[in-house]
């Protein structure tokens, strides 16, 4: 099967900065991919050279089969939500949506009816008179959805599309973007930084560091079974633990990580465990995000609102299953 | 250094005691009463501006009411629009003709010129770069008026560069074909409309750059990709997403260019044939002529075009950027 986007070593270098450096990327057709990492971690330099903002400096792309190198934004059946949306602000929000068919020559009658089914798809059915000025920042969201859904194209790129939302509005739109791309098939790209967004909504995610891809796998492969120091820590902040401290558990000289949710905290002094103090609480309303100084050794743990607490500075036993610790590839 | 030794532990009254004095009394009064210091501010440009130049200008409407007395050459001062007949003479309404088609395209022309210009400047131009734009654009702007059109004088001669350039490259016939066409053509550039023309653009050409520019700074670059991801090619994102967000600049830009040649007198003066512009035909009636009426009568006619102009471009939203 082809795959709807294909990276072959590519690469794209300014100047001296690797943005992205020699990744390779298979990306199936109707699939939800996240493309996760810090900023200035090349993703969303990934998602402009799917676009065609950017060409490759060294590599392949193709989409869908076709190769993508040299062919202009405008001959590629990509379409992209802007990160801070991009509407037109001298068209009202139906001529916006109506953009891409008036460039392709669609009659008036016929692309203004289907920029008003696109603006139903999106919940926002007779706002077409509107300026793009006039909306909140949620509804030019959806008004730049529907900008990019009326002209159906082959892949779908989000650049941060909720960045700007606040949470309530961000967490509605995260179901509503699932729901769409379930119903309508594109396949989804999306970028984000934010690891809560990657694992809830993508069937798979790229987790990216300093222009390269540092782990491709599902949300759970992510989040379970980082390969990589770095995957762990920025993917839900686990507790990385140093091959010493792993050998004591698990009898191997590897890099470990262990979920803060898998540390049970007991305030016995003696027995197995790992002897730390606590040194820090914040309260985050459904759990508690617990620190402790376990012999120089920084650990986190999320327990459940409710459950009681030691005093600060009071020292408490750490526990945790066996299996939950994960040993990474990645060399001690 | 810690804060207790940075801090005075004195105690600090809540409320500060007043400076005292005329200009402590002043501050005070100016805080409270912040209307009170606008109107001192904005007095003596709102008294020129309403007497001065509103005044002169009254005074001029009025002029053009009056009439000339043709045996004495004394100004009859009655009510009357006779002056205005005389103005909607044949001769009269060429020369106001000529200078509105003249206006019209430096003011095409102008802004033809600016757009890439200022497309370059407003895009792609960073740090050095800008600057040196700026001072491309603006240096022109601070040499002498008179220098720069005796300058192009000489370009424009038949003796002058232009012409010694054309023959260089073999392409005098060209030249001489052109000025050989009536109207745009003549003895030389310097002495023909298009020489006029020329310069004029010239002239007026940064007042068209620097409002377009400033227009498409505004214009988000992500529109363009926008427009470029949704299937326009680079034509279709220049009529139907750069242009209409430049169009105030422009028209902004087409206000100066079009009323500054409306109202010069000089440049057809030193380049250009003998046929009047109506910055001429206002100089000489008031001069030689000494029928000050109807110089009026003809100063007001640019004043009623750019009072549509402006109309015009007020609908066209040219000032919503403002």
């Amino acid at each position: 099967m082809t795959s709807a986007v294909s990276f072959k070593q590519v690469s794209r270098h300014f100047g001296s900065v690797r943005a992205v450096d020699a990744v390779d990327l298979e990306i199936a057709p109707g699939e939800f991919f996240a493309m996760l990492g810090p900023s200035g971690s090349g993703k969303t330099t990934c998602l402009r050279l799917i676009a065609g903002f950017e060409q490759p400096t060294a590599g392949s792309i193709s989409i869908f089969g076709e190769r993508a190198e040299g062919v202009p934004p405008y001959r590629r059946n990509v379409n992209t939500v802007f990160q801070d949306y991009a509407l037109f602000p001298h068209l009202n929000v139906l001529d916006n949506v109506a953009y891409g068919l008036m460039v392709k020559g669609v009659g008036k009658a016929s692309r203004l009816k289907a920029a008003e089914e696109a603006l139903s798809l999106v919940r926002l059915p007779g706002y077409g008179a509107r300026r793009p000025g006039q909306l909140s920042g949620g509804q030019r969201q959806r008004v730049a959805l529907a900008r990019a859904l009326v002209n159906q194209p082959k892949v779908l790129l989000l650049d941060e599309p909720l960045g700007a939302l606040d949470l309530k509005l961000r967490e509605n739109m995260q179901e509503e973007l699932k729901s769409l791309q379930k119903a309508l098939g594109i396949t989804f790209v999306f970028v984000t930084h934010d690891q809560g967004e990657a694992l809830s909504m993508a069937d798979r995610v790229a987790v990216f560091n300093d222009g390269r891809i540092m782990q491709v796998g599902t949300p759970e492969d992510i989040y379970q079974r980082p390969n990589t120091r770095f995957v762990a820590d920025f993917v839900g902040s686990s507790n990385v633990l140093p091959p010493d401290f792993v050998q004591r558990y698990s009898g191997q000289h590897r890099w470990g990580s262990l979920r803060p949710e898998s540390i049970r905290v007991s305030s016995a002094t003696s027995g197995d465990g790992v002897a730390a103090r606590l040194v820090g609480t914040n309260y985050l309303g459904a759990t508690t995000r617990l620190a402790f100084d376990a012999e120089g050794l920084r650990l986190h743990a999320v327990v459940p609102a409710g459950t009681a607490l030691p005093a600060e500075g009071g020292a408490v036993m750490l526990t945790f299953n066996r299996d939950s610790l994960h040993l990474m590839d990645e060399p001690a | 250094m810690s804060l207790d030794a940075a801090i005075s532990r004195a105690p600090t009254p809540a409320i500060l005691p007043g400076s005292g004095g005329m200009r402590g009394a002043l501050s005070d009064l100016f805080w409270r009463r912040p209307k009170f210091l606008l109107t001192l501010m904005l007095a003596p440009p709102l008294l020129w501006l309403g007497i001065v130049y509103i005044g002169s200008l009254f005074a001029l409407l009025a002029q053009s009411f009056f009439s000339i007395d043709e045996f004495s050459g004394l100004i009859n001062r009655e009510f009357t629009l006779k002056t205005y007949g005389d103005l909607f003479q044949a001769a009269n309404l060429d020369i106001i003709l000529r200078t509105v088609t003249m206006a019209a395209l430096v003011t095409l022309a102008s802004a033809v010129i600016a757009f890439p210009i200022a497309y370059y400047a407003a895009r792609y131009a960073r740090g050095r770069w800008k600057a040196l734009f700026y001072l491309g654009v603006m240096l022109p702007l601070w040499s002498s008026y008179l220098v720069k059109i005796y300058a192009w004088k000489l370009i424009l001669a038949k003796e002058g560069i232009l012409t010694w350039l054309l023959a260089k490259l073999n392409l005098l016939r060209l030249l001489d074909a052109w000025l050989s066409l009536p109207i745009v053509g003549g003895n030389s550039l310097s002495v023909s409309f298009t020489g006029t023309f020329i310069v004029f653009v010239y002239v007026w050409l940064p007042f068209m750059i620097l409002p377009v520019q400033a227009a498409l700074e505004r214009v988000p670059g992500n529109l363009v990709e926008a427009s470029s991801d949704l299937g326009a090619s680079p034509g279709q994102t220049f009529r139907n997403v750069l242009f209409p967000l430049a169009l105030p600049g422009i028209v902004a830009g087409s206000i100066f260019t079009f009323s500054l040649t409306l109202g010069d007198y000089i440049i057809p003066q030193i380049i250009g044939t003998s046929r009047l512009f109506i910055g001429q035909a206002v100089y000489s009636q008031q001069g030689t002529a000494g029928n000050i009426p109807l110089a009026a009568a003809f100063t007001v006619v640019p004043i009623v075009i750019m009072g549509f102009y402006l109309w015009g471009a007020k609908r066209m939203g040219a000032f919503d950027a403002l």
